[in-house]
């Protein structure tokens, strides 16, 4: 069997696993609520493994890696940050979220604050935080279909698409739940396995060091394939061939899709247009700015408080703190998180490492986040190669299938909650399955249609935004909401206003391209440091300036958010755990 | 929880916690004025959520000077960069590997002081 044949029977393996324990999944979920929760009887390993699926996503299986080898040593706080942010969750949200009985964001701010329109307005941003994190998942399959199978980019993109939107629509959480526990372990597996081979082959090779004094060179002759028009900067002129006609190349340079470069032995790495090449040991150097990273200390701050604050935010992290049966299991669960996500993350560094020294071509092409993809059939000769990148195949579509469903199925139903008209005569009455159904479709197809619409974006730094976002505006809400009697609906909604409207203009900017470096490209790729506290800032101002309209039940409430269990109130009470 | 009027209540399964407690006849001082919230029982969580508060605070104050502090270490100090320990790079070695099992030691911590809480909580309130 070819690569390519074990890289599609490895993925139709995935596809085919997923589907088939969602439908095993369907035959037990029978009500609304079954499809919305899993009837909330998942157990606490089941439920931390299924966070830990749903929460790895293209980002961290492949883009991380990607980060690493083109940024060296600061791009570690992306994986850091992904796991502190489920520290802060523990410490602040976890156990009083699941004592509110909020399903969604939406949900919580409407206990919290009884507004419909705060609701409202919550929703929107469920939707468009969901959205800007489900592109880049089906973009990542693009580009690992086409980097193991030569697959045009949309096709991995679509059948991620349809298959999660089936998947979804048909069997909800429950399905869900099962899905994602498997992936993760799946994830893991396809991961640590072959590591061991990689490191066992550059044992094998002599140990060349992996921060040498030079910038990456082509250890041997090497032949580039360039899949998509490419510009890129040549320091030293060299002698290639390019499409099998001898050219030198010095400067900037341009080559067209489709072309194919071959450079000698020992020859410096050109390096992609906005990435500075950088010297093995400035790479592994903290703070050294290598690859052209601006103002490296504000960018590591900015990017700790976006993730440490943003992950709460997310909604399809917060969903799964309802699958719990109590606060109590919310926390030991959350523990779980932070032991199967450590696990998971001390492996991608070691990927980025060795891709400098075994496929450095990427960096000419900037294609680093197919690395993980791309190193065992560099780095191993023969159908070892073949096999282990089948298996990274599978784990990366396991991290695409996952996460999508869990976005998806958090998003739609938020849009058939709270968005969606109402249409009961038409069977479309507010929490009805075929209504959560429909939204599902419908997310589906505007993921799709916006990642067919985007260019290329790499994985992790789209993620990063969908935290920022998330950060600057659910963080403040639910840790205020929480902690916070005075919290007022003028207050929240003003917050939620100032901090989404922010962050979104600073990644419209960035997307568009309107700075072009010092301070302000700085500050508008990672708005996370001051969108943050701005939020904070304009919630707090915001809700003393109304505090007259502090609900009068708030104790009330609070009893509800902290009281533990095991308290026994009177049946009377008033305060219910839904 | 509430919800607009004018639609049917959601259905969901309820597996109240406290269903498995024993039952009590209502009536005791605390629990009273916890349920009606009066101005003991007002009192009674205020001191339940500051605690709660103050623990998660501690422990954000631990991270932000641990994790957080790195940098700030790493662009005061710049030999901090390019220590190397048993051929290991310590900013590689922390951020890489050391970072994941303090986090789980200190979600640990955290899980053990905040039942404690509430614990002590139930107690309380039950001893009245």
């Amino acid at each position: 069997m070819t690569g390519t044949g074990l890289a599609l029977a490895a993925v139709a393996l995935v596809v085919v696993a997923t589907i088939g324990i969602g439908v095993h999944g369907l035959r037990l979920a029978r009500t609304t609520s079954d499809f919305l929760v899993a009837s909330r009887t998942v157990s606490p390993l089941w439920n931390a493994s299924a966070i830990g699926g749903e929460y790895l996503s293209a980002a961290s299986f492949l883009g991380v890696a990607g980060l690493v080898m083109a940024y060296g040593v600061d791009a570690l706080w992306y994986p850091v940050g992904f796991v502190a942010g489920y520290f802060v969750l523990l410490l602040f949200v976890a156990a009083p979220l699941r004592r509110s009985g909020a399903y969604t964001v939406p949900d919580f701010a409407e206990v919290r604050l009884g507004s419909p329109r705060l609701r409202r307005l919550c929703a929107l941003a469920v939707v468009a935080i969901g959205l800007l994190y489900l592109v880049p998942q089906l973009h990542g399959a693009g580009l690992a279909l086409r980097e193991t199978t030569g697959a045009p980019v949309q096709v991995g993109a679509v059948l991620v698409a349809v298959v999660v939107t089936v998947n979804v629509a048909g069997g909800g959480m429950r399905s869900a739940t099962f899905v994602q526990a498997f992936q993760y372990w799946l994830k893991l597996t396809a991961l640590a396995v072959p590591v061991v081979f990689l490191l066992l082959a550059w044992s094998a090779d002599g140990r060349p060091p992996l921060a040498p004094t030079t910038s990456p060179v082509f250890a041997e002759r090497t032949s580039v394939q360039v899949d998509d028009d490419v510009r890129f900067g040549v320091e030293t002129p060299v002698d290639v061939l390019v499409d099998g006609r001898p050219r030198t190349l010095a400067g900037a340079q341009d080559l067209r899709a489709g072309s194919t470069v071959v450079f000698p032995a020992g020859a410096a790495v050109p390096h992609v247009e906005g990435l500075a090449p950088a010297t093995g040991a400035s790479w592994a150097r903290p703070l050294s700015g290598a690859g052209g990273v601006e103002h490296p200390l504000y960018a590591t701050y900015a990017l700790v408080l976006a993730t440490f604050l943003g992950t709460m935010g997310l909604p399809h992290v917060l969903v799964r703190f309802y699958t719990n049966p109590d606060g109590r299991a919310a926390r030991r669960t959350t523990l779980g998180v932070l032991a199967l996500l450590g696990a998971f993350y001390l492996l991608p560094s070691l990927y980025g490492a060795l891709g400098r020294l075994y496929v450095p071509e990427l960096l000419l092409t900037g294609r680093t986040d197919a690395v993980v993809l791309a190193l065992p059939v560099a780095a191993l000769s023969g159908p070892a190669g073949q096999l282990l990148q089948a298996l990274l195949v599978a784990g990366a579509f396991a991290a695409f299938l996952s996460t999508s469903s869990g976005l998806l199925v958090t998003t739609s139903g938020v849009l058939a909650q709270d968005l969606l008209p109402s249409d009961r005569a038409a069977g479309l009455g507010r929490g009805s399955v075929r209504r959560f159904q429909l939204a599902a479709a419908g997310t589906g197809a505007a993921a799709l249609g916006l990642s067919l619409l985007a260019g290329t974006l790499p994985l992790t730094q789209v993620v990063g935004l969908a935290f920022a976002v998330a950060a600057s505006t659910f963080c403040p809400l639910l840790v205020l909401g929480i902690w916070w009697r005075g919290l007022t609906v003028a207050g929240a909604t003003a917050g939620l206003l100032v901090g989404g409207g922010l962050s979104a203009a600073a990644i419209g900017l960035t997307l568009a391209g309107v700075a072009d470096g010092g301070w302000p490209a700085a500050l508008l790729a990672q708005p996370g440091a001051w969108t943050v506290p701005a939020a904070f800032a304009v919630m707090v101002a915001g809700s003393l300036l109304t505090r007259r309209s502090v609900a009068a039940d708030v104790g009330r409430t609070m009893l509800l958010l902290h009281a533990p269990e095991g308290l026994d109130l009177p049946d009377s009470s008033t305060v219910r755990r839904p | 929880m509430s919800r607009p009027a004018g639609e049917p209540p959601r259905r969901v399964a309820v597996t109240s916690p406290r269903t498995a407690a024993v039952r009590r006849p209502p009536g005791r001082a605390a629990l009273r004025a916890l349920d009606e919230q009066d101005r003991v029982g007002e009192l009674l969580v205020r001191s339940l959520v500051r605690a709660q508060l103050l623990l998660a605070l501690r422990l954000l104050t631990v991270l932000a000077v641990l994790l957080g502090g790195l940098p700030l270490l790493f662009a005061v100090v710049p030999a901090t960069r390019d220590v190397v320990v048993a051929g290991l790079p310590v900013p590689w070695l922390v951020l890489g590997v050391l970072v994941y099992p303090a986090l789980v030691v200190g979600g640990a911590v955290h899980l053990r002081l905040a039942e404690r809480h509430e614990r002590d909580f139930v107690e309380l309130v039950e001893r009245s």
